[in-house]
């Protein structure tokens, strides 16, 4: 359909008539399909160059032209489905860029300073060791003030509201280390700190870095799989011609001619012809509906068979998907007010570090009377206790987390979304689209004869109707072309075809048989008389019995709430054993069941794909999408899983558990480090070079328990 | 002594080019596409052949 004009609206122009095009092919796995991709879209004429980027799993073209080439088409025909995604929009990520220009000065110069102070340390004379700290202070200067920006910012940025996180001690420990350091190295003292504090702001940067990086890379990943909302359509002007509008250009009043396999743009009603709607992922029912002229359509819901002629009732900004889209905004609840680990722990530490250093001080300045002496000993008290294997500590377990997750096919936005899911206690589930494909499967295949199923299944080959690709399917390839000929698909009816002189017609009762019955649903009828009958399910996603009994198994509450009819409600849980359920649910009723639970004191995790689950999904205390959810559900998930089986949800809940688990222990690990350096350095033995030792081996020990996360018991769950 | 003198200038200067061919790198994309890079090693060279075979 309209790709050309919709692959124009998405490109940037790069001048000279060059246009750049970002299209997403999620199914891009590997070198070969690297090659496939590039010699396939690189061979279209005014294509002038084609590259994969196999990390987000984009295609970016450059093209000259006034028509972009057929790209879609070309790697769809490859075997890649792709979509388009804004071009240049998201294209670099600043904050990433300078994360890691902030790493590399921070590597840099803390590999020259350890230089420098290994010298020192096996006993370089007084006059070397003046130049060696001397030249150390003014790296350690230009490191702090370019890398150090990163923790002095989110530090000012907490005091300024009144709250304290994990920066505030990291940022007065190196910024009063630096200082004592400096004043030392101008009075020729012995010691100085320049290595301890820079290195320090190198470890962190790598958790800071790596905690991002996950981030960035799940969002980017996930960002366009599916373009649910189209960005045009094409309007009927006053003189009769077409035009393909922009979305946002569409007035209601606006006459729109959708064709087969295009999304209802804007809320509006028919004004003309007969087609089957897609609603599934609009309202949850897992039926097509039958549209006529006069029918309401709501935005996002698809048009499966035939054309249809609409007029607008509303702007793109007040239809149904931004009605959803303010739901959602309302909703955000449970996950705005949690806290993460990190920051409840520094809540803790800050006050604590800060008063034994200030205690420290007071002490041997009362013993001694050497302020110079109490001062050193309290920075070494605050060095030795500056987290940095705290800080290590939450994100490196969330890193080879996420990693194992997305091993698993699932991706996790951020961290805290770990913490959530390991704390979830229920589990709510909505059903179309989630529990089951959202695609109907034809049940008992068996009890149709084979030739008839199979020339249900040639007839049924040739319609988009979900009702006869699900025919289509269970017919497999014919083993013989059966001679049809003058097939003809009639919109909300059904399919004809010809074989000599016998008119075979697949579709609605009352249409494909002509006697007068009784009958409805789905038949294959010969010139009127009735073949066969066909019965339809939404099949079950794979593995959903299996998942939702480790679910049971785990002690979660599990409940369905779906939009859909009770009987097809009825019939999914009942094939899961599942006892609670609620049905024909409007998206603001899921919400409120949400925040039910919520106030019972329930942590819920909400599992749901549809345009009715975004608020619900947006309310849950944590949530999780399939990859074919609709955008701002996906955007409101926490989780988004890449494969159709729902073992995606166990599979999940095993790994954040095991993630808190180890994250616990790397908390016990730094505290009972401190717990025995802090004695040492209250008495006033520690040395620059025992500082450098003890940061380095607690930071070690830290990340290799992390290393042990391994998706243990979740293989088994994965495999049925 | 006499050698530090002109060894820790050298020093500072060999990891400055490091550094410098480090930002070089991440400003010219080389950190893009980690995982492509990694695949593209077991491409065939293109460039002998017509553009589109």
């Amino acid at each position: 359909m309209n790709t050309g004009a919709e692959v124009l609206l998405a490109s940037r122009a790069l001048g000279d008539g060059l246009w750049q095009t970002d299209l997403s092919a999620p199914t891009i796995h590997c070198a070969g399909c690297i090659r496939n991709v590039e010699r396939g879209l690189g061979g279209l004429p005014g294509v002038e160059q084609a590259r994969v980027n196999l990390s987000t799993k984009r295609v970016g073209v450059t093209w000259r032209g006034d028509t972009p080439p057929a790209l879609i088409e070309t790697l769809a025909g490859l075997g890649y489905p792709a979509h388009l995604c804004d071009s240049g929009a998201d294209e670099k990520d600043p904050e990433l860029a300078r994360l890691i220009r902030a790493l590399g000065v921070a590597g840099f110069v803390a590999m020259n300073i350890m230089l420098f102070s290994v010298s020192v340390w096996s006993g370089a004379d007084a006059q070397t060791r003046q130049i060696f700290h001397g030249l150390s202070a003014v790296l350690a200067l230009a490191a702090l003030l370019y890398s150090g920006q990163v923790f002095f910012r989110s530090a000012w940025g907490a005091l300024k509201t009144g709250h304290t996180n994990m920066d505030v001690p990291i940022s007065v420990g190196i910024s009063l280390a630096f200082g004592l350091s400096l004043y030392d190295t101008l009075n020729h003292g012995a010691h100085a700190y320049f290595d301890a504090a820079v290195t320090l702001v190198f470890f962190l940067l790598i958790g800071r870095t790596l905690d991002h990086m996950m981030r960035e890379r799940a969002r980017s990943a996930v960002r366009g799989l599916v373009q649910l909302s189209p960005r045009g359509a094409n309007v009927l002007r006053a003189d009769g011609t077409y035009t393909y509008l922009p979305v946002r250009e569409i007035e209601p009043g606006s006459r729109i001619l959708l064709a087969a396999g295009d999304r209802v743009p804007v809320d509006g009603w028919v004004e003309d012809g007969v087609s089957a709607l897609d609603c599934a992922i609009v309202t949850g029912e897992s039926m097509p509906q039958s549209v006529k002229a006069g029918a309401s359509l709501r935005a996002g819901t698809l048009n499966l068979t035939g054309p249809l002629t609409m007029v607008a009732s509303a702007r793109a900004d007040t239809s149904f998907l931004a009605e959803m889209v303010r739901l959602m905004e309302a909703a955000e609840g449970g996950r705005a007010r949690y806290r993460r680990l990190a920051d409840r722990a520094a809540q803790l530490y800050s006050p604590v570090v800060h008063s034994t250093a200030l205690l420290t001080f007071l002490g041997w300045m009362a013993a001694t009377g050497d302020w110079h002496r109490a001062i050193g000993i309290a920075i070494a008290v605050l060095i030795i206790t500056c987290p940095c294997a705290l800080g290590l500590a939450v994100p490196i377990v969330q890193v080879v987390a996420a990693r194992r997750l997305f091993e698993s096919g699932i991706m996790v936005k951020d961290g805290s979304g770990l913490e959530r899911l390991a704390a979830a206690d229920s589990v709510v589930f909505d059903k179309t689209g989630t529990l089951t494909l959202g695609r109907p499967r034809l049940i008992d295949a068996g009890a149709v004869a084979p030739e008839v199923l199979s020339l249900a299944g040639a007839l049924a080959q040739t319609s988009n109707h979900p009702l006869a690709r699900a025919i289509a399917r269970a017919a497999g390839t014919p083993v013989q072309p059966l001679p049809l000929a003058a097939i003809c698909e009639y919109p909300g009816l059904g399919i004809e075809a010809r074989v000599k002189d016998d008119v075979y017609r697949l579709g609605r009762a009352e249409w494909a048989l002509n006697e007068a019955t009784a009958e409805s649903g789905t038949v294959l009828g010969c010139n009127g008389r009735k073949l066969a009958a066909f019965a339809f399910e939404d099949a079950l996603r794979p593995d959903a019995a299996t998942a939702v009994a480790t679910l049971r198994q785990a002690n979660k509450n599990i409940t369905i709430v779906s939009g859909d009819r009770a009987d097809a409600v009825a019939m999914a849980a009942g094939q899961l054993g599942i006892d609670t359920f609620m049905t024909n649910l409007l998206p603001g009723e899921k919400v409120d069941y949400l925040r039910q639970l919520g106030d019972a004191g329930r942590h819920v995790l909400m599992v749901g794909d549809g345009l009715n689950d975004a608020p619900a999904l947006a309310a849950a205390y944590v949530s999780m999408a399939p990859a074919t959810a609709a955008d701002i559900g996906r955007n409101a998930a926490d989780f988004v899983f890449l494969h159709e089986s729902l073992s995606a949800v166990p599979t999940a809940f095993a790994i954040a558990r095991r993630a808190n688990t180890l994250i616990r222990q790397n908390f016990v690990l730094a505290i009972g480090y401190n717990a025995i350096a802090l004695p040492i350095a209250i008495a006033g033995y520690v040395t620059p070079l025992i500082a450098a030792l003890a940061m380095s081996l607690s930071s070690i020990i830290v990340v290799s328990n992390a290393l042990r996360l391994k998706p243990e018991k979740t293989a088994a769950v994965a495999a049925p | 002594m006499n050698s530090l003198i002109f060894l820790i200038p050298l020093a500072l200067l060999l990891g400055g080019i490091g550094l410098a061919a480090f930002l070089w790198s991440l400003r010219s994309g080389q950190y893009d596409d980690l995982e492509g890079a990694a695949a593209r090693i077991l491409l065939e060279d293109e460039t002998n052949e017509p553009p589109g075979a």
